[in-house]
Formats: C-alpha cells, structure tokens, sequence
C-alpha cells in the first residue's frame, strides 16, 4: 500500500439533475444506465435502499443473491477495465458499496445489527469501548450475565475449570467430559431459541414499517428488544466457544 | 487491437509463464528456447548484463554469487522478515541495508530490490509475448499468491512498472486456475483449489454460477511449497557430508547448489519411481551417494505437506462447508504432481482431486482468459466474471496496542469501511493512523502496512473534529485510503510512511532505466529488419532498371524514382527505422507501374514479388509462429 494511497478515493461527481445517466441522458439510471448500461456515480444511500428494498428484516436471500450477481455483471471493474477513468473509479466505489451492502444483508445477525445502526443504536460501540477500558485497566472484561443464565453460567465456568486442571495434569475425565457437553448442547438449545425469538422481533420490526411511520415509541421499544435478543445471544454465542476450546485443546 | 493485447502471467517462485486467449482457447507463449516454462532465476553474465531462465539456471552453479532463484520469497518483505529464508536460501544481502528499507540484493558487485529482478523476468516474458505477436506488448495481468499481503501485492505491481508493464489486474493464482479449468466446464457448485507451487500454498474455496466464479475463503502459506522440501534434502546430504568426510560444504556455494540441482531431480523421479539413488561429485573428486526411498521421501517430507491442512480446515470452516459438500478439488502448482500429496488432498476432501490440466500452466492460462474479459471479453469468456476475496483482514490500532478488524478476511472486493476519527487535545491538527493486515489479536502481531498521519484538520476543541476516513481495498486486493474532515469539509491530506515498499519516485527512476532499454531492444530490432527491407527493394530496384520496362517509363517518372531511391538511401543510414520504412512505402507506390509493365511484359518478376507479397497474403500463417528457430549441423 505505498503510493497506491495517495491516489485519493473520489472521482468527482458529475452535477446530477435527479437520477439521469451522466452519458446519454436517460432518467432511468440508479447505479447504472438501463439504456446505455453506464456506470452512475455512486448516491451515499443505505444498504437496504442501494438493493431498492424496504428496511426489513425478513429477506428473501435467494432473491438478494439474485440481485447481487445481477449488478455485479453490471458494477464490477473486470468489466468496466476500458471504459474512462471516472466510470472507471465509479465502478470501483459502486461494486465495493454492492459487495458490502450484500455481506451486511445476507447474514441475519449482521442484516440485525445494521438495522439497529441505522436506527442510532451503536452495539459495537457499547462492546468495544468496555472491551478498551478493560485492556486499559488489565482487568478481564466483565459482560453483564443475563440473569436466568447466571446459575449455569457459574456452573459451566467451574467445570471449564476443572477440565483444564485435569487436562494439564494429563488426566483423562469421561464424567466431566460428559456433563459439559450436555451444558454445551443445553446453550446450543438456548442459542436456537433466542433465533426464533429473534424472528418474532423481526416480524414485529417488519409489520411496524408495513403500517408506515411508526410512532416513535413503539419504534424505539422494537429496537430495544432486538438490542437485548442480539446481547443475550452474543453472550451464548461466546460461551460455546469458549467450550469448543476447553473441549478441543 | 493491435495495441490493446493484454497478456497474462505467472509469475512463480520456480518458473514463470506468459499466456494469452488464442481465439476460444488460452495458450502459454514459449520463450526463444521454444520452452513454455521460464525458470526465474535471474543472473549477470561476464559483462555484467542481465541474463533470464535457463541461461542463468547454469550461473547459478558456475558463478552462484552472479545469480538469484526463488526471489518471489521476498517480495514486500524486510530485512526482519526474511531471518528464516536466509538460513537456508543464498540470498546475499546488500552490506548497508538499513532496517525498514526495501531489501536489495547482490548479484555480482551490483545491487538490485526483489521488484527489480522481478522486473527482470516479466521483462523477458513481455520480449517473448512481443516477438510471438510481432509487436509490442504493455498491459498485463500478473498472478500473486491468494495468500499474498498488500505489500507483497504492491510489489509485484511495482515490478510490472518497472519492466514497462501496466497491470490491468492482479490475480489469485487459485482463483485464475479455476477461470481455466471453468472455461469448458461451465457448470455450478463448489470448487476447492489446491495450489502447492515451489514457495506458496493456497487453498480457495468458490462458488461457481452461471459464469460467475464467486471466491467464499481462501486461505494459504505464504511461505511453503516445493522449496521446503528441496531444503530438507539439502540439509540431510550436507549433514551427511560433514558427517562422514569431514567436509563442511555449507558455505560453498558452488556446491550447494550441485547438491540442490542433484536433489531437486531426485525429488521429481521420486514422484514415479520406488527408490532413486543420488551421486554427486564434490569439491576434490570424492562421490557422495544416497539412496532414497519413496517411503523414506514420504516420511521426510510429511510435516513439509502437512501443513496445508490447517489452511484447507480453515478455508472450509470460513466457508461453512464440509469436504462432502465440495463437488470438485483442482490441483495446481508442479508440487501438486507429489503421490503423497495427492493422496492427502483426497483424505481431506473426501474425493479425487481433477488433474486434466498441466499443473504448471494452467494459473497463467487463466490469467490469459482474465486479460481477455478485461479487454471486453469474446465468445469464449462471454458473462464470466470472477469475484475474489481479500485473504487477510483489515484493520486499525486502537488504545493498547489491539488490532480492531475493520474489513474481515475473505469478504468479497472491492470492499470498503469507514472509521471517524476525532482529535484529544485542543487545537490539534494531526491524527496519526496505523493500519494493519492479519488475523491477531495485538497489532504487534500483525503486518504493519503503513502509518497514516492525517494532516491538516481546522483547529478546534478536543473531540470536535469529525474526520471521516475511507479505506477501500480494490480488485487487486490493494488498499486506498482517503478521509474528509465532516465539519469544515476538508479533505485531509494523507501522509503515508509505508512500512515497506518502493516510493514512487523510487519505481519511477527504476522504470526508466529498464524502459529505455526495452524501448532500444524493440526499436534496435525494427531498424534491423527495416534495412533488410530495404536492402531488397534496392536489388528489386536495380534488376527493374537492367529490364525492358525501365525505358517504357517517363523521363519524369524515372527521376522520380531515382529520387526516392537517393533518399531512401539517405535515411537507411541513420537510426530512424521509422523514416526508413516511409521511404520504402514510397518507393514501392512510385515503382509502381514499373512493377506493372514489368509484369505485363513478363521481363521480370523481381519487382512483382515485392508488391504482391504486400497485397496478396493469403494462405500460410498468419501470425510469426512461436517455434524457436531449428537448428542444422
């Protein structure tokens, strides 16, 4: 990455009268011109608004997949390689802002998690400056246990203990090894149903955008629900690994 | 067209290729020796001029302080990367190389960076391309190793400037294997490609729709191939030696690499025969001698194999795969041709792995097929298009030295991310950004690819500022950087202190140097052929005047003539192969009717030849064919 960084990202943007196609004129051009199949500067919109979709969160995969190997035959630079050097820079953002909008859309955590961004809430934030704090501090980071789990989740951590003891001490522990993984599948389980209760807030999301703008309120408590489903589960989530790890090694 | 012929090529560890879309199929262009493979290996003859290939293959025992192989292992790299591949490779390092600086290497008593001797073999892949199309040739695609870092792309990028190449497009070499092996198979499902060459294993993992081939991991070793195994049977015959004569070779290098050409064939019989037997003359007569089974071979080489199997598990959890949903496994690279290889690509994957296409060519025939769709495509590539992924995350120092990913490893490219950055202290104007590639935790243990210092923010209070950086990873998994200040609207000025690479200016003297010379080979070549030309009319010319029809002209026409005649002779004589051919094409339009009433006459057919070898081409090749010249005793 030496002086390839000094060629500054931002071919400058034609001046646009809504959405016509830069070169012949058609007003039918979103990322690329319908008619002449142009390249269009690239419009800083949402994900979901870049895949013309409404901001839900039950998505058809197979359609978005559709959709994404569609405009990557139109956006991608392979196929703009002799075209001027502005479309040229236009295809590179266009295909790079396509290839993030379908990575963050596809996945269902991540489609969650963007969703929630878009709505002001900032999950990663939360994580990261505790994750910072604690490094700063040297203390381990402390994650706020969910309440229901706090009896399990002390249990499984002396167990995870107790195996690394008797895995250094080269013991071999068929009981231990056992009650563990029924722990394991017992979180898997849990995992699975906050997916479905994940679903529900989905549903619950989806039919508030349906009915038009939503009263704030409801909004907000929609996204908080989702916030405390997306915690709990990320918290689970790291406890199999941390399992799959003890068990592995 | 003739100006936009866009090449592909391979530049390997061992050998290097260049190949290009012949009609409806990709073919290698074989070198002057009539070969397809170029070893790169690269060494100075007596007159201190760059040799390439085979030719220097045999410097490399006779005069080993004048060449140098495998150089692709330090692409991108420092000083305090390369500790390991110095204990075992000859490279010889320039005396007052400083820490951070681009590495340079010596061959003879002149010193040379790893882009520049790469340089060296693209330049005589392009000199092979050139003389197969009877022109010149100046874009290419080149082939990197999946696994390969920015720096190490930036690299080969800036080894392609300097051999007066411009680089369309920097492949996957896994992922060009799968574009050649897709091109008559056009058919859906996953595919795994196993790429094992002399310095780097890859593993790519891709979904195949339609004609898109869509990359979903891949993973490798930058650092692992043929080479390895080559080593370890270095070290046991030197051990060996030292062990039983008394004789300490390793730092003679004449014999090091006796012993490593002895050894490599050794290698390659052990892929068809039970047991080979070594023999090798050393310094002072005396014979060591070895034999060596095949299960002696596959017990040596077994920890060297096995580590492409962390990488493929990887690859296949990234992908969220198990090996029986991998409908087909590709194996590319020579060292793929190893028995135990094959069948540990078989144990992991559950299947027998597709062989059809030679190992060795077929990452440049795919890059060949890339060029092509970069050049607008033809029937053949027709709705292909290839979406890779960066092998290595992205990501930016934060307090405490920890790395925070910013793009993840094997997301789809171009690819991008944002970050705000804002300033601690009031009226501070800059904001220092270090950005890092790989998968650990601490940025310590990650490549360092560069320091940012984001210059010129509008001084306000502490945490006012609000400056937006953009880092965008194009198609050639190359990374951009750009950033905005969102309150005063300014675009910050980005210094960059890469943390190894050429600076620009630094490619810029480098490409004039070898430029020159490539432009001089080509002209020297037309001027060449320009005289002979000329040197053919002229007898044409002077037979024309002894015939008949020479007095059925015109005074006026006959001094016309001989006008053209006296300049043509004039600028024969200079440097102008240019000029030179003008004046032929002048010659030829005012002899004319010469030639005509000669031909009607039927004097003479001297002048004949002449026009009509011009106008009237139309069987035998139509292109100069790529044999080497034949060889009479």
């Amino acid at each position: 990455m030496t002086k390839s960084v000094l060629t500054t990202i931002g071919a400058k943007p034609l001046p646009q009268d809504t959405h016509s196609c830069w070169s012949c004129g058609s007003m039918r051009a979103a990322h690329f011109c319908e008619s002449c199949g142009k390249v269009q500067p690239p419009v800083p919109v949402d994900y979901f608004t870049f895949f013309g979709l409404p901001p839900k969160l039950n998505l058809n995969v197979a359609a978005l997949e559709k959709d994404f190997y569609e405009l990557s035959r139109k956006l991608h630079p392979d196929l703009n390689a002799s075209a001027g050097s502005n479309e040229q820079q236009w295809s590179l953002e266009q295909s790079s802002l396509l290839n993030d909008a379908y990575r963050t859309l596809k996945d269902p955590i991540k489609r969650t998690e963007y969703l929630l961004h878009l709505e002001g809430v900032e999950l990663e934030e939360q994580s990261k400056s505790a994750t910072e704090q604690a490094r700063a501090t040297g203390e381990i980071k402390k994650q706020i246990v969910p309440p229901d789990l706090l009896e399990e989740v002390f249990e499984l951590n002396m167990q995870l203990e107790e195996l690394r003891m008797s895995k250094k001490m080269g013991e071999d522990d068929p009981a231990l090894i056992e009650g563990i993984g029924k722990q394991k599948l017992s979180l898997e389980a849990k995992h699975e149903a906050l997916l479905e209760e994940l679903q529900t807030r989905w549903n619950t999301w989806d039919s508030l955008i349906d009915r038009g703008h939503a009263a704030s309120e409801e909004r907000t408590q929609a996204t908080s629900k989702m916030v405390d489903v997306l915690n709990r589960r990320n918290y689970i989530r790291n406890l199999v690994r941390d399992v799959n790890a003890a068990l592995e090694n | 067209m003739a100006t936009d012929r866009i090449v592909g090529i391979d530049l390997g560890t061992t050998n290097s290729l260049v190949a290009f879309m012949q009609g409806e199929t990709p073919v290698v262009i074989p070198g002057d020796d009539g070969l397809n493979l170029l070893p790169s290996v690269v060494a100075l003859d007596a007159n201190n001029h760059p040799v390439v290939g085979n030719a220097a293959r045999n410097s490399l025992i006779e005069t080993p302080e004048r060449a140098v192989y495998s150089i692709k292992r330090l692409m991108g790299r420092g000083v305090e990367d390369i500790r390991e591949e110095l204990k075992l490779f000859p490279f010889r390092l320039a005396e007052d190389l400083q820490p951070g600086e681009v590495l340079r290497i010596k061959l003879g008593d002149k010193t040379f960076t790893p882009p520049e001797i790469s340089a060296l073999i693209l330049r005589q892949l392009k000199r092979s391309a050139e003389r197969f199309f009877g022109g010149p040739v100046t874009k290419a695609v080149i082939t990197v190793p999946a696994y390969f870092n920015d720096a190490q792309r930036q690299a080969t990028k800036d080894a392609g400037r300097i051999a007066g190449l411009e680089v369309l497009r920097l492949v996957n070499e896994p992922t060009a294997a799968s574009l050649a092996y897709g091109l008559d198979k056009k058919q859906n499902g996953i595919v795994a490609v196993y790429d094992l060459g002399g310095g780097t294993f890859d593993i790519s993992i891709l979904k195949l729709h339609d004609g898109i081939f869509e990359v979903i991991a891949t993973n490798g070793d930058t650092h692992l191939g043929g080479d390895d195994i080559d080593n370890l049977l270095i070290t046991i015959a030197l051990d060996d030696i030292r062990g039983d004569l008394n004789l300490d070779l390793r730092r003679n290098a004449e014999a090091v690499q006796a012993i490593r050409k002895a050894v490599i064939d050794a290698k390659i019989a052990l892929s068809s025969q039970p047991s080979i037997k070594l023999d090798i003359e050393l310094p002072g007569g005396q014979h060591y001698r070895r034999e060596i089974t095949r299960d002696q071979y596959e017990q040596l080489i077994r920890p060297v194999i096995d580590r492409t199997v962390g990488p493929c598990r990887q690859a296949m959890k990234d992908a969220n795969l198990k090996p029986e949903q991998i409908d087909e496994v590709v194996l590319v690279g020579g060292s793929t041709r190893i028995p135990k290889v094959r069948a540990l690509v078989k144990e992991l994957f559950h299947r027998e792995p597709h062989t059809d296409l030679n190992p060795d060519e077929v990452v440049a025939l795919g890059a060949a097929v890339q060029a092509n769709i970069l050049g607008g495509g033809s029937e053949a590539t027709e709705n292909m298009l290839l979406l890779d992924v960066t092998p290595l995350s992205l990501g930016i120092e934060v307090a405490g030295g920890v790395t925070d990913k910013i793009i993840l490893r094997n997301s789809t490219i171009p690819a991008s991310a944002t970050q705000f950055y804002t300033t601690q202290v009031d009226g501070q104007t800059n904001v220092a950004i270090h950005v890092l590639q790989g998968e650990r935790e601490l940025a310590k243990d990650c490549r360092s690819l560069a320091r940012f210092d984001l210059k010129g923010i509008p001084p306000m209070a502490a945490g006012i500022p609000r400056v937006e950086v953009k880092f965008l990873i194009d198609a050639n998994g190359i990374l951009h950087v750009s950033a905005r200040e969102q309150r005063s609207g300014k675009e910050a000025e980005i210094q960059v202190q890469p943390s190894y690479g050429l600076t620009d200016e630094q490619v810029e003297g480098m490409i004039l140097d070898s430029f020159d010379n490539a432009e001089e080979d080509f002209r020297r070549r037309q001027l060449i052929e320009a005289r002979a030309e000329t040197a053919t009319i002229l007898a044409a010319l002077e037979k024309g005047k002894k015939s008949a029809a020479w007095g059925q002209l015109t005074t006026d026409e006959r001094k016309q003539i001989a006008k053209m005649e006296k300049s043509l002779a004039a600028v024969n004589t200079e440097e102008d192969y240019q000029a030179i051919r003008k004046a032929i094409d002048l010659l030829n339009q005012g002899t004319m009717r010469l030639a005509e009433l000669m031909m009607d006459t039927a004097v003479s057919t001297a002048l004949k030849g002449k026009t009509m070898d011009e106008t009237d081409l139309g069987e035998g090749p139509t292109a100069p064919h790529p044999m080497a010249k034949a060889e009479f005793e």
